[in-house]
């Protein structure tokens, strides 16, 4: 009876939605939640002498990661992803700020021509650097015609070029998340600075980044995370000359046959990125307190 | 105050330069006539020409296209009844699915690639088209959920309420009213989705049979090994066909917009 009275009346509601949820939830854990607690439990797992894996437990595949051959893969990865992210940060943060400050008009087709290359596929857009880096491509023409250079570089195949391709790739990220935030702002704020005698940079650094930071930082984020996994980038412009942990796992995937280890180094670095978002948000957060307090 | 100096002008000019100038460099060596990329030396159609009779890369394309379609569909099925079920229930593992639900998108792509790798060599399945379909979903799931739960944050519940207390059911009052009203947001979604398919490398080279290749997947190969100046023909018509798309995209969104402003003109 209970049911017909008012407090009943939102469960009945309730009950009625599961069937849309059913599908996420299902799919949710069967494919992603299964395969990552697969993953951890693998991590722990021996090696096969040839082939596949044997359930022993073992702390093996962690302390192999130790190794100077392997550890210096992560370190190499992490100095990549740095110096790309703050790359990414120095050219795309004035860009995005840039961009919110545009008139309404301008600002939609800064997007579209933003949003654009974004479609094109990302290798085919890779390749274009290809055809520009190589030994007789085009920037060492200009550059000799220019009479900068006698012979020409050495430009593609390099540790430039893995940057040059990942800010490549990576830039709009940082450009839309800093633009986001700076659309955002109050530019009476700004204003009210400079009416108080601040001059434009003082203005800028004490009112314009400071509101902004939130951006720039999820901005660092969604550029450094890829950028650990990006074996790609770094297969076709640097030629197999540097290996960073994206490699390393395939490899051992592959040609390697070792799952337990690629296993292992996918937990470290799914541990190390986890750190950096929770690091992210307590940073994030904190600054919004301040900002209300 | 709000305006811009000479000085970012010509900076956001310089990096849209930059940012174009592989992919101009690509179109226009997809017309010339010699094999290597090097020196512009006439005018040709023939990388078209061979890019056409060129059966494996008309079969990835294919592939890929099938793939795209399909985990799109897939996932803004499973990513829209998601978001409204999510937006109504109120378990306690509401927080922590939802955690879940968008991990794709915060984990690297290929811890994703090889994870789904091992596991579906646990369960035995054949690599090959389905487990391109169910990886792909996998990552496009995120990207709905997200576009469509930011709108239901704007919408007022009280519209399906109505609809439920005027005595349609659970699925009626979201196919009639929620769906309607969400609709900018999945489409939004699916439009990301089905580029982040076209364009994925890392997670489909996992998870790909031995016989079945995507077109990315192709091209990667094709870099790797050497290219011919079917790829830079591939890309300029790729490109066009993104231009023509997003055109459309638009003059749809501008057409939505107008229609809508039209119809709460009415109702007010």
């Amino acid at each position: 009876m209970s049911r017909l009275t008012r407090a009943g009346k939102p469960r009945r509601r309730k009950s009625h939605s599961i069937w849309m949820i059913v599908p996420l939830y299902l799919f949710t854990l069967i494919f992603v939640a299964c395969p990552l607690i697969y993953m951890v439990a693998l991590s722990f797992a021996t090696p096969g002498e040839v082939h596949g894996v044997e359930w022993i437990f073992t702390l093996d595949n962690y302390e192999k990661i130790l190794e100077p051959v392997y550890f210096n893969t992560f370190v190499q990865s992490f100095k990549l992803a740095l110096t790309s992210t703050l790359l990414i940060g120095f050219i795309g943060y004035p860009f995005g700020y840039f961009m919110a400050k545009m008139q309404e008009g301008g600002r939609k087709k800064a997007m579209l021509l933003l949003m654009l290359p974004f479609w094109v596929n990302s290798l085919i857009r890779l390749y274009g650097w290809i055809i520009i880096l190589q030994k007789k491509g085009i920037l060492n023409f200009v550059l000799e015609k220019l009479g900068i250079i006698d012979k020409p570089l050495k430009l593609l195949y390099s540790y430039p070029a893995i940057v040059v391709g990942m800010v490549y790739v990576l830039l709009p990220f940082m450009v839309l998340s800093v633009y986001s935030s700076a659309e955002k702002l109050d530019w009476s704020l700004v204003e009210a600075a400079r009416d108080l005698g601040a001059t434009k940079a003082q203005a800028f650094w004490s009112v314009s980044f400071k509101l902004t930071l939130p951006g720039l930082l999820s901005g660092v984020i969604l550029t450094f995370i890829p950028s650990m996994g990006l074996f790609f980038i770094a297969d076709i412009l640097g030629g197999n000359k540097i290996v960073l942990v994206g490699s390393l796992i395939q490899e051992q995937m592959t040609r390697g046959n070792n799952w337990p280890f690629a296993a292992a180094l996918a937990v470290v670095l799914m541990v190390l990125t986890t750190i950096m978002i929770a690091f992210y948000r307590k940073v994030t957060n904190a600054r919004e307190l301040e900002g209300i307090g | 105050m709000k305006k811009n100096s000479k000085f970012a002008n010509f900076y956001m000019g310089l990096i849209f330069f930059l940012m174009y100038l592989p992919i101009g460099v690509v179109i226009v060596f997809s017309f010339n006539e010699s094999k290597l990329p090097v020196k512009f030396s006439g005018f040709s159609l023939k990388w078209y020409d061979q890019l056409f009779h060129n059966g494996a890369m008309m079969e990835a394309l294919g592939n890929s296209l099938i793939l795209a379609v399909l985990s799109c569909l897939v996932s803004a099925i499973i990513g829209t009844l998601g978001a409204v079920g999510l937006s109504r229930i109120h378990w306690k593992t509401k927080g922590a699915m939802e955690y879940i639900s968008i991990l794709p998108l915060m984990i690297p792509e290929i811890i994703l690639g090889m994870v789904l790798m091992a596991f579906f060599y646990m369960l035995n399945l054949p690599f090959g088209m389905l487990t391109l379909l169910i990886g792909h979903t996998v990552f496009c799931v995120p990207y709905i959920l997200m576009e469509v739960k930011a709108r239901l944050v704007g919408m007022d519940p009280a519209l399906e309420e109505a609809a439920r207390d005027l005595g349609a059911t659970s699925f009626r009052a979201f196919w009639d009213i929620t769906l309607p009203l969400i609709m900018p947001a999945v489409l939004s979604g699916s439009l990301l989705a089905f580029a982040m398919s076209m364009d994925d490398v890392v997670i489909s080279i996992f998870i790909n049979g031995p016989r079945l290749s995507t077109l990315p997947i192709k091209v990667y190969t094709q870099i790797k090994t050497g290219v011919t100046p079917e790829i830079n023909a591939l890309c300029t018509i790729m490109l066009a066909v993104t231009i023509l798309v997003l055109l459309v995209y638009f003059l749809m969104g501008k057409k939505r917009k107008t229609a809508r402003r039209n119809q709460t003109g009415k109702i007010s």
